[in-house]
Order: C-alpha cells, then sequence, then structure tokens
C-alpha cells in the first residue's frame, strides 16, 4: 500500500506542470527600479530620496507566488537626496556610517498572498550591520513577453521602518520612513 | 606697502597674517559645525559661513598669488638648507590651500547648486557630478588636517628663527623690520 502511494506520487509528479519558478534579474542596468524613500523634515515637509545603486534577484511562478523569493543588496554610499552636501552627510557616522556599512541586504523569508494581485513579502533587511524582519505590501503590476525578446516581470512595493531600530544614532531617525520599491525582472 | 631687501611690505603682511588666522578659524569652524546637531540653532550658518568665508579666502589668496610674484620675498641670512625647506613648505602651504578650497567648493557644487557669498553673490556650479561630493568631501578632510600639521611645522621654524638662530626671520614678517625686538 505504502509502495503504491509512491508509485502514484511519482506518476503524479510530471502531471503538477513546471513547478520551478523561473529567476529574473532586477533590471538595474535599463533603471526599470528603483528604491525610494520619503522622510519627514521637522515635520513640516516630506523629503524624498532614493538609492542609485543596488543589485537584486527574484524567482517567481505566476502559477505559486508564495513560492517566490527576492534578494536585494543596495550600495549605501549610492544614497541620492537632490543635495550631495546632506548625501555626504547621511553617508556619514550621523547616520547611515556607509564606510563602516557599505551595504544594506534584504532577503525574503516568506510571500502570503493578500489577493489577487497583492502579496506581503516579509524578509530581513540588514542596514548598519543589524538585521530586522521588515513586511513589505506588493503590488503585482504586470508580466510577460517585451519588445526586444526578452521575458519580464514587474511589481510595486512600499514598506515603513523606522532607521533607529536598525541602530542609526539621533533623534531624525526615530521617525518612520516610507520605503517605496518599483521593481522590474528579466527572466534568465 | 611693497617688500623691501630686508622686511615684508604691510600688504604682504596684512595677507599673511589675516589668512594665516582665517584658515586657522576656518579648520576650528569646520570640525565645530560637523559636531552640531540637527537642532543646533548654527546647523545652517555655520556651514554658511564656511562656504562664504571660503570663497572670500580663495579669492585672497589668488590675490596673494599674484603680490608674490611682483614682490621679491626678503633677503634672509638663511643657510642653503634652509632656503630649500622653507622654500618647499611654502610650496606645500600654497598648493594645499589651493586644494583644500577646490575640494570645499566641489562638496557645494557637486550637484549643480552655486554657492552663495553671505547672501550676496553666488559663485556658479563649474562641474556638476553626482557622487563627486564623496571624493571631495574625503579630499577636502584630509587636506585640512595636513595643512594644520604643515602650518605647525611652519610656526615652530619661525619659533627656530626667532629664539634659536636669532636672526630676523620672524621679524620681517611681523614688523616688516629684521630687527630683534
Amino acid at each position: 500500500m505504502f509502495k503504491s502511494t509512491l508509485l502514484a506520487a511519482a506518476l503524479a509528479l510530471p502531471l503538477a506542470g513546471p513547478a520551478l519558478a523561473d529567476t529574473y534579474m532586477i533590471d538595474t542596468a535599463g533603471a526599470h527600479a528603483s528604491i525610494n524613500f520619503k522622510a519627514s523634515h521637522l515635520g513640516f515637509s516630506m523629503l524624498t530620496g532614493r538609492f542609485d545603486t543596488f543589485t537584486g534577484s527574484f524567482d517567481f511562478d505566476p502559477a505559486k507566488p508564495e513560492a517566490g523569493s527576492v534578494t536585494v543588496e543596495i550600495d549605501i554610499a549610492s544614497i541620492n537626496s537632490n543635495h550631495a552636501e546632506r548625501d555626504n552627510h547621511l553617508r556619514s557616522a550621523d547616520f547611515f556610517d556607509a564606510s563602516n556599512h557599505p551595504k544594506a541586504t534584504f532577503v525574503s523569508t516568506g510571500i502570503k498572498a493578500t489577493g489577487d494581485s497583492t502579496a506581503v513579502i516579509t524578509g530581513d533587511l540588514t542596514m548598519l550591520g543589524t538585521t530586522k524582519s521588515i513586511d513589505i505590501e506588493t503590488t503585482y503590476v504586470g508580466g510577460g513577453d517585451d519588445p526586444w525578446g526578452g521575458h519580464r516581470q514587474g511589481f510595486s512595493g512600499t514598506a515603513t521602518i523606522v532607521p533607529a531600530d536598525f541602530g542609526m544614532p539621533g533623534g531624525i531617525a526615530k521617525a518612520p520612513v516610507e520605503l517605496s520599491l518599483e521593481v522590474e525582472g528579466i527572466r534568465q | 606697502m611693497f617688500n623691501t631687501e630686508t622686511g615684508y611690505g604691510w600688504v604682504a603682511r596684512l595677507l599673511h597674517w589675516g589668512i594665516a588666522l582665517s584658515v586657522i578659524g576656518m579648520f576650528a569652524l569646520g570640525l565645530w559645525m560637523r559636531s552640531l546637531d540637527y537642532y543646533s540653532p548654527y546647523y545652517k550658518t555655520g556651514p554658511d559661513l564656511h562656504r562664504s568665508l571660503g570663497m572670500i579666502l580663495l579669492v585672497l589668496m589668488l590675490f596673494r598669488l599674484v603680490w608674490r610674484q611682483i614682490n621679491p620675498a626678503p633677503r634672509h641670512d638663511i643657510t642653503p638648507m634652509e632656503h630649500r625647506l622653507s622654500h618647499l613648505v611654502h610650496l606645500a602651504m600654497y598648493a594645499l590651500l589651493f586644494l583644500l578650497m577646490i575640494a570645499g567648493y566641489f562638496i557645494s557644487t557637486a550637484d549643480g547648486r552655486p554657492i552663495l557669498v553671505f547672501g550676496l553673490i553666488e559663485v556658479p556650479a563649474l562641474i556638476e557630478a553626482k557622487g563627486l561630493e564623496k571624493t571631495a568631501g574625503a579630499a577636502h578632510y584630509y587636506l585640512a588636517f595636513a595643512l594644520m600639521a604643515l602650518a605647525g611645522l611652519h610656526a615652530l621654524a619661525a619659533l627656530f628663527h626667532h629664539y634659536v638662530k636669532r636672526d630676523g626671520v620672524l621679524m620681517s614678517m611681523l614688523t616688516g623690520r629684521p630687527r630683534l625686538s
């Protein structure tokens, strides 16, 4: 009986279809991806900026989105708040301490679908040498063949983090920062 | 006004001491303003003053370079080795000062923003290059310390001439007369 179950399972396996998700490289070369942040300035206005340099990839199977995964590595020194002097300050030990902690990484630990095209991606964000679990509210934007022979999938995501939780010093770091992520991947 | 065979004229002396005091002040101001908390009332005025003074110092140094060319230095009774060494240190100080000021200018203008001198004159950005502020910032920081070290050496040499060698080198820059007082 046990043997026949195994046999049935072995026979059923190919029928399950292509279970392996495809791997996509995030299209940073073509700049179809961005990591943007929005932080309060004294409670008077919102300051926006981004990280210009990062790399990443994700595994995605439209039939099994929860089986996917994503990894991103961010070059902290590439921070760009549209003001060179402020960017130097943000790189300094007062904020990101970029010389000691040049990279931030995000590695997903789980994906939970919340609707037809929405999901929460939970993962470990490491910056300033500290790792914390964060949730990214993700929306599937679209996917398919591009006009140049490639195949792409794209997502939008938002998350809120408190930099002080990662050990960033100073009063400013205690205020929440909104992250807005736009990601398009090219199938490998 | 002009330098003589034995001493510096008042223009050269004013430039020397004025720039010396300003540059030491700028070094202190630079370190102090970097240490300020974001909520300090001087968080904006500190850098504004530093940038403004820096641009004025750049103009003064350019004028000083011209003044130096049209005014031969007084002749001092020093050994050829002292002459060579002092020439080298003076040259290095001029070079460091200009590099320091240029690096500072590039920090503030890397994003294409002009430098506002005391809210009156805008010095435009010559090169807009995102990321330039990183290299310029590091250079500005280390050049400032190097310049302070050289200025210390320069001051020690002046004291050496005055108290050990008892020649008129320091006096020629202090009073314009090589007389020991």
